[in-house]
């Protein structure tokens, strides 16, 4: 039971509200980046979840032999690997995405949403745990991603899944939706600028939501209110 | 040796184990990947040639016949020349080059020229133009790129080699003409280069390398 109630916890932290795209403000370089599409944005998020699950189980395993001085050497080390691995991997693999998603991939090291997960959960619990919290951690971040990316796309050119063939194969170009024709295509959602936007409204729209769930539950107000920003602890 | 000695040495040692560790595995994805990345590379790099020469109109291995460009001139970035042939026949060439002049950096293209000096077709490769306004000369984005097939250069004064707007025969984009002004003006010069070039091109031993 006890046990039960801390993948709860670790799932609600990661998905909504300790989220590391809208509330920690991870990452935000890949974030802002990439979304221009649904499709890049799939492709990095599922690369940064892979990363994130991958670093929390080698740190959690390490953890009782890695002296405190050295730990964020260890880290880095350990993130810097495996994120090489995947970038090796998707070269070899899907070598088209590897192409559009570019110097984002190496840009995963420094996610600081990784080596803050390593450093704040799993450097002090045990490897299931763990590799949950990279799963959670991993999943918020990519539907952030995602729902950016989607946003920006239907805006941008108006479609979705444009370009969905480089990461699924060729079959997937069927799944290319035209949401609305577009002349020429909204610059400003596709460019940087469109994406800080875009996600002022995402994390304005949580707080709407935050809030009408603190109203709802008046007795609870003062919890539910709290700011959480960067709150590692929990 | 101070008292902190055994406790540093003991941190140096446990570091170097994980750099050891992390660095062997990563050699060890590298050496597992090595062949299908290069694989991957060589299949994008004839998917782009059959791109611009169709492949029923050669029977050798382009990306396997190819030439570190053996001359550049005026101000062209020729990098790689891949040669089609029929039956040893010279057919087309497909020229790696760049259009220094894009609105912003290099343009990577490659430019296949049939033998008799017209264009076969032209691929963008690479490039940083403007996304929604100078990248409609990637394929994906639209089909101006397809225009340059067929065309021929005339003569030195051919004035149909520009966009519209300098009353050339080729569309400019809305909000940008510096792109497709750049890439004419390089399949232009390439074309040039070519009909000036062609028996260099076609004559020397292929020396770009690649592996057989």
């Amino acid at each position: 039971m006890k046990i039960d109630s801390e993948y709860r916890e670790l799932a609600w932290q990661g998905l909504w509200k300790n989220n590391p795209g809208l509330v920690q403000l991870l990452g935000l370089c890949p974030l802002l980046a990439v979304t221009s599409t649904v499709v890049n944005a799939l492709g990095l998020g599922i690369a940064t979840m892979f990363v994130l699950i991958c670093s929390n189980v080698a740190v959690s395993g390490v953890r009782n032999w890695v002296p405190k001085e050295i730990r964020i050497p260890i880290f880095v080390l350990i993130i810097a690997a495996f994120v090489t691995c995947v970038q090796l991997l998707m070269n070899a693999y899907t070598y088209d995405l590897y192409q559009s998603l570019g110097i984002f991939l190496p840009l995963i090291v420094t996610n600081c949403a990784i080596i803050g997960r390593a450093e704040a959960y799993a450097s002090k619990n045990p490897m299931l745990q763990a590799s949950f919290d990279g799963l959670m951690m991993g999943l918020g971040f990519l539907l952030v991603l995602v729902v950016l990316g989607g946003i920006r796309e239907i805006l941008g050119q108006g479609t979705l899944f444009d370009g969905a063939n480089l990461l699924l194969g060729s079959w997937a170009t069927e799944l290319r939706v035209e949401v609305y024709k577009l002349d020429s295509q909204f610059l400003l959602a596709i460019l940087p600028p469109g994406a800080f936007i875009a996600m002022g409204f995402l994390i304005a729209g949580k707080n709407v939501i935050d809030n009408k769930i603190a109203q709802a539950k008046p007795k609870q107000l003062e919890q539910a209110i709290e700011r959480v920003r960067v709150n590692f602890e929990s | 040796m101070s008292a902190l000695a055994p406790a540093i040495n003991k941190n140096a040692l446990i570091l170097m184990l994980f750099a050891v560790v992390c660095t062997a595995t990563v050699g060890l994805v590298h050496l597992m990947t090595k062949d299908n990345i290069e694989l991957q590379a060589q299949q994008q790099l004839i998917r782009q040639l059959n791109q611009t020469i169709d492949e029923n109109r050669h029977d050798n291995e382009m990306f396997r016949d190819c030439i570190i460009a053996p001359i550049n001139n005026d101000g062209l970035k020729i990098d790689v020349i891949y040669r089609a042939r029929m039956n040893n026949l010279a057919i087309a060439a497909a020229i790696k080059t760049a259009a220094p002049d894009g609105y912003n950096g290099n343009i990577e293209l490659l430019i296949a020229i049939n033998n008799d000096g017209s264009v076969s077709g032209v691929r963008t490769l690479l490039h940083k133009e403007t996304p929604g306004l100078g990248d409609k000369i990637e394929l994906r984005k639209s089909d101006w790129i397809t225009k340059f097939a067929g065309k021929k250069v005339h003569d030195e004064n051919d004035n149909r080699w520009a966009v519209i707007k300098d009353g050339g025969m080729f569309d400019q984009f809305t909000g940008a003409t510096i792109t497709p002004r750049a890439v004419v003006k390089t399949v232009r010069k390439t074309v040039d280069y070519f009909k000036a070039n062609q028996e260099v091109i076609f004559n020397t031993e292929s020396n770009c390398g690649a592996k057989s």
